[in-house]
């Protein structure tokens, strides 16, 4: 029965980071504000940001992977290379992650020296939600690791960890 | 037992070893340049900022890699993953009888993967702040900085293109630590299983 705890663990573990890479995306995508100062019309998307595409595109095709693994069946061959993929995702979500929070930290402080001026001055709801699809972002970051780590113990055989 | 011992004395089969040997090798040559060059990279120039009547205002502005964030996390992972390299490659070559003891394959395998994914992170953080300094963006009314700063800006791609081959290095790396754990646990199993099975 273990073995049975282990696996419904491991999908619940697999569903959340679902979840978390989803509203993550979800998040980002639905985060528009518009601002007008002297007349001017300025509109924040998350568009404008090369990053933050990034960061969509990347958190998309994590969910989709974490979603087409949720089935795959337990007796299936393609185990072996679901540990290289996750060691994939992983990598693709830590470097979305570490994109779109070098540019947020950017529009949030400003940069002196090259002269760029923050813009979370002038629309506060976008900063927010942009914030709260960074920590989604993490969230399922720190569930793909776990996983990373499940999934190697289940490939490699167990017996491993209990020769010394 | 002793046909597991001798199949296993070179850590595995030893075209593994030779193969994980190179690739570290490598992955540490581009990871250190990479941090060396961003590490070093800093310009000084006297641009004319404004103009009075007819005399021009010089000020002397320098561009260096500590002003972004994201460069000084850069600079930092990669040398914190050239060190790892560093270690284990050390770890490869003094201890190579070693092993099989313990969680020894598996530590490596798992710290290989956790500094890929670290190797990763500070590439991607650094290029698309790069890309702003770069190409600047129209919709923050953030200018470029590459037209009046170019050796800093190649000194930083050149920086980037190490990193970034020093993460496709560090993924090959894992593979590879990774596929000799599980040819090691199969190896034991079997012989174990064998051992069990003849007594």
């Amino acid at each position: 029965m273990a073995k049975l705890t282990k696996r419904i663990g491991a999908l619940v573990l697999r569903l959340a980071a679902f979840g978390a890479a989803l509203a993550a995306l979800i998040v980002m995508v639905t985060s528009r504000e518009r601002a007008s100062f002297f007349a001017v019309s300025l509109e924040a998307k998350y568009t404008d940001m090369a990053a933050f595409k990034y960061f969509v595109i990347a958190n998309a095709v994590v969910s989709v992977y974490s979603f087409l693994v949720l089935f795959l069946p337990k007796e299936s061959l393609l185990w072996k290379f679901v540990v290289v993929l996750d060691l994939l995702m992983t990598m693709l979500l830590t470097s979305s992650i570490s994109a779109a929070l070098a540019v947020a930290q950017v529009g949030k402080k400003g940069n002196a020296n090259a002269g760029w001026l923050p813009i979370c001055g002038q629309v506060p709801k976008f900063c927010d939600q942009v914030t709260g699809a960074l920590i989604a972002g993490f969230v399922a970051l720190v569930l793909y690791v776990l996983l990373l780590l499940y999934s190697l113990h289940s490939v490699v055989d167990p017996f491993l960890l209990q020769k010394s | 037992m002793p046909r597991e011992k001798i199949l296993f004395a070179g850590g595995g089969t030893t075209k593994s070893w030779k193969v994980l040997l190179a690739l570290r090798i490598l992955a540490l040559i581009a990871t250190l340049a990479a941090a060396i060059v961003m590490g070093l990279n800093k310009e000084t120039k006297t641009l004319v900022v404004a103009t009075i009547g007819t005399v021009p205002i010089k000020a002397t502005l320098t561009a260096k890699f500590q002003d972004t964030p994201a460069f000084v996390f850069f600079v930092i992972a990669n040398a914190m993953v050239s060190f790892h390299n560093l270690l284990m490659i050390g770890l490869q070559i003094f201890s190579r009888k070693l092993e099989c003891k313990g969680f020894r394959l598996l530590s490596v395998a798992i710290l290989d993967m956790l500094n890929a994914a670290l190797v990763s992170a500070a590439a991607n953080g650094a290029v698309f702040v790069a890309e702003i300094g770069q190409n600047g963006n129209k919709h923050a009314k953030w200018n470029k900085v590459c037209d009046r700063f170019s050796i800093y800006c190649d000194h930083g791609r050149g920086a980037l293109i190490a990193a970034f081959s020093g993460v496709i290095l560090m993924l090959l790396v894992s593979a590879v630590s990774i596929s000799r754990l599980s040819i090691y646990s199969k190896k034991s199993s079997t012989s174990t299983a064998a051992a069990v099975a003849s007594p």
